[in-house]
């Protein structure tokens, strides 16, 4: 595929609950080294997606193309190992692992893996991705010894020792205070800019999305009510209308 | 093979009425694996400790054994509270509800029975009582009172915990924390406290399905074994916690096990159960009733 | 310290353990012994699974049976040597291993665990209907009196290649312990939706879990006709295999190699000696009510008290 092709393509995705409608028909584009908004209010299916797309919920509807190849129920490690990375909401560090090891694992098993892979050394390059997050110091304490948002940290770094081409933040931020925002989207800026990375950014903080976004997307009650440039979506009245209530 | 009708509408019969017992045994399991997702494996041997207490009884004062099992459950409540205590001091606010507390339950069950051995022995121990021998006669259809009281029993039992399930506050809160125990918080009931009941409760059943297990069989103590897999066949098939779904499946297997007994010799029962569970669980684990 | 030095103090070890032996010149301490390191064995092997990947296996008898019973129908229809037999144990048990896992490990740990338990009653009905192997009544299984070329005794035969099977099953965990395997493994205990995240297949993982926890415990069952000539299925698949299985682990430690070898030999020990002093339903209890008590107690287990 060439450089301009688009990095994902969604294309009639669907998944339901039993008699629940979580997603439908979810039409979405990214384009590489793009940086998409993601937003909508709690229950939308946000992260309904974001787990259909990276492979730990299978969609009943639907298609999904990372890099032109069909992932079609594709296993979540094979996602990652093919270069989509995701966060989760509330971090899921390995417990019993030091923040080294933690980063270790991707680089053992999503890195190594593919093909070309090199023989790197893992320790020089766990201890690069806890500098970039600023825990080199706490290399070899273990997660329950964090704050949160040390942990969120821990979270976009193993996210990143995957080497994604492609990485989905699902709410990074929640709950940090005005200056952690900040660093983390810092962080994922310069993620973007400097590694080409395409990121899709799931939030609820406003100011952060609306400042990161070259392009923002409204889900609501499961389907995708709006997406375009950011000052235009949040005029639009329906979006209005979500958050606000008509 | 020759079938003779007769033998199949009495292995048939039987099989129904035994599922009806199965379903008192399981309905435990139901409350708190179904509903409050703690794998109690030990539940066979409260289920034994209850027909203990009912062969003691029955055997010293010639007491009923129904009678008693129901005069004992507020024991068994209480034993059950403290069991559920310590599970959620040890390993459900420590996570580690997976492995330990599994190995919990396992080393509960073990020390029953090996307990049960030093005192009991493993001689068969059984009770009478004037249900026990009669037997109804309806045209070539024999049904043991044996059987039909202890399934009547069942259904009895199954039908005051729905009615409590559904018409009081705590019997709809122990549905909620099934099902959102975030909600519940809300609604300024302890989760915790709920939890408690609702275990204490299915270890409660535990004291009457020991009675009416004594009237069908003789036991000693290994006899829990048997029953684990019968227990969660039954209720994976039906579904996790629903009592409906508990009694159907409960009826399937006690009609399969049934059959396969009578045509091709009662050594192969016990594998009836566990084919069912392994086959469950490969197939089609949400079961009968739950949701796909 | 590097793996392969690690094995050569455990052949070592192993080589005095069987010298002492010799010196104590005594029966009862080869049956003894034998017990012994047939759990640091299956103890060790229980943990590949339970310890590293957090899942728990409850179908242990199943397992040895299947090592067992392999050899009883080898015995009977062959004159194979008995590490021949013990390698067919292990693969079969492996094989069986991998089916049920295959079978249950898409679903919750706890199912998994169920079916275990399911398997383990199934296959004892099974063996029990199968006449060949004497079903209920159980086989007979003339052990030989010598082996020649090593000049001694079958017990002692025995006894060493328990020995040897227990320098291979310690030496593979530990290898497993410090490798790639080890970390996915851990990562499938901690958190396996975000193992799968980072790229560790968790299935297949699972699956060479069960396989060489299932073979391991399978090869540790293949001698076991020989060693009490007499096999019925009751015995095959007694309960306090499964406990003391169990409870070697999560007594002795399930974070490395180290704690199932310090649960074996304890509680092996204490066994030994409660059955000849007390009773062995005494001991069997002893073993119940210390597995409970650790696991509420002392959840790191022994090697918890002395490494942080």
């Amino acid at each position: 595929m060439s450089a301009t092709d688009p990095i994902l393509q969604v294309a009639g995705l669907g998944k339901r609950f039993g008699g629940f409608v979580a997603l439908a028909d979810i039409e979405l584009e990214v384009a590489r080294g793009e940086r998409l908004g993601l937003i909508g209010p709690n229950g939308s299916g946000k992260s309904t997606l974001v787990n259909c797309l990276a492979g730990t919920l299978r969609n009943e509807a639907g298609t999904v193309r990372f890099e032109g190849k069909l992932l079609d129920g594709a296993p979540a490690h094979l996602r990652t190992r093919a270069g989509l990375s995701r966060t989760f909401q509330l971090p899921r560090p390995f417990g019993t692992l030091t923040l080294a090891e933690n980063l270790r694992v991707p680089i053992l098993y999503a890195v190594q893996t593919r093909e070309g892979g090199s023989r790197l050394n893992i320790e020089d390059r766990c201890r690069a991705l806890l500098d970039t997050v600023g825990l080199a110091d706490k290399a070899a304490r273990l997660p329950k010894d964090l704050t949160q948002i040390e942990m969120r940290k821990l979270e976009l770094a193993r996210a990143m020792a995957a080497e994604p081409r492609l990485l989905i933040a699902d709410e990074a931020m929640a709950g940090l205070s005005h200056g952690e925002v900040d660093d983390i989207l810092a962080l994922l800026v310069r993620l973007n800019e400097q590694q080409g990375i395409t990121i899709i950014m799931i939030e609820h903080i406003m100011r952060a999305v609306l400042s990161f976004s070259q392009r923002l997307v409204v889900l609501v009650a499961g389907r995708k009510i709006a997406d375009g440039d950011p000052q235009d979506v949040v005029r639009q009245q329906d979006v209005v209308a979500a958050y606000l209530g008509s | 093979m020759d079938i003779s009708f007769d033998l199949l509408g009495n292995a048939l019969v039987s099989g129904l009425l035994l599922g009806g017992f199965y379903a008192a045994v399981t309905i435990g399991v139901s409350i708190s694996f179904g509903m409050l997702d703690i794998v109690n494996i030990a539940h066979p041997a409260f289920i034994l400790l209850g027909s203990y207490v009912a062969y003691i009884m029955n055997s010293n004062f010639g007491f009923d054994p129904i009678l008693v099992s129901i005069a004992a459950t507020p024991l068994f409540y209480c034993l059950g509270v403290a069991i559920y205590h310590v599970y959620d001091v040890a390993f459900e606010r420590r996570g580690d509800t997976a492995l330990r507390g599994l190995a919990f339950f396992f080393g509960l069950l073990f020390i029953t029975e090996v307990a049960l051995t030093l005192i009991f022995g493993v001689d068969y121990r059984l009770v009478e009582a004037i249900y026990i021998g009669p037997t109804l006669h309806f045209g070539v259809i024999d049904l043991p009172l044996r059987l039909l009281v202890p399934a009547l029993v069942s259904l009895a039992m199954m039908g005051i915990l729905q009615l409590y399930l559904s018409r009081t506050f705590i019997g709809r809160a122990v549905q909620a924390v099934a099902q959102d125990p975030m909600a519940l918080r809300l609604m300024a009931a302890d989760p915790s406290r709920i939890k408690r009941i609702a275990f204490g409760l299915s270890i409660a059943t535990a004291s009457v399905a020991g009675a009416i297990l004594i009237i069908i069989q003789p036991i000693e103590p290994s006899v829990g074994r048997d029953y684990i897999g019968r227990i969660f066949a039954i209720c994976v098939l039906g579904g996790m916690g629903s009592f409906a779904g508990t009694l159907v499946a409960a009826i399937i297997l006690g009609v399969m096990e049934n059959l396969t007994a009578t045509f091709f010799g009662p050594s192969w029962a016990p594998a009836v159960a566990f084919g069912f569970l392994l086959l469950t669980l490969a197939f089609r684990p949400s079961g009968i009733f739950g949701r796909a | 310290m590097k793996n392969p030095i690690f094995v050569l103090w455990l052949i070592v070890a192993a080589l005095l353990t069987f010298v002492l032996a010799r010196l104590v010149d005594n029966a009862y301490f080869y049956f003894a012994g034998y017990v012994v390191l047939q759990y640091i064995v299956l103890a060790t092997a229980w943990n590949i699974l339970g310890g590293y990947t957090g899942y728990v296996n409850f179908g242990i008898p199943a397992f040895i049976a299947l090592g067992a019973y392999s050899t009883v129908v080898l015995h009977k229809t062959t004159s194979l040597p008995l590490i021949v037999m013990m390698i067919v144990g292990g693969i079969v048990s492996g094989l069986v291993g991998v089916g049920t896992g295959y079978l249950t490990l898409r679903l919750r740990g706890t199912f998994f665990s169920i079916a275990t338990l399911a398997m383990a009653v199934v296959m004892q009905t099974l063996v029990t209907n199968w006449a060949f192997v004497g079903g209920s009544r159980g086989a007979y299984i003339i052990r030989p009196a010598t082996v020649q070329y090593l000049g001694m005794n079958y017990i002692e035969y025995l006894f060493l290649m328990m020995l040897g099977l227990c320098v291979l099953s310690v030496g593979v965990a530990r290898a497993i312990e410090k490798s790639r395997l080890g970390y996915g493994f851990a990562t499938i205990r901690d958190d396996e939706l975000a193992a799968e995240a980072s790229g560790v297949p968790t299935l297949r993982l699972k699956l060479i879990a069960c396989g060489l926890s299932g073979g391991f415990m399978g090869m540790a069952g293949a001698p076991l006709p020989y060693y009490v000539t007499y096999l019925d299925p009751a015995s095959a698949f007694s309960l306090s295999y499964a406990v003391n299985t169990i409870a070697m682990p999560l007594i002795g430690g399930t974070s490395s190699w180290l704690g199932p070898i310090l649960g074996a030999i304890l509680l092996g020990t204490l066994q030994q000696v409660a059955t000849v002093t007390i009773s062995s339903a005494w001991s069997l209890l002893i073993v119940g009510v210390m597995l409970v008590v650790f696991v509420v107690a002392a959840p790191k287990g022994i090697i918890g008290w002395f490494w942080k």
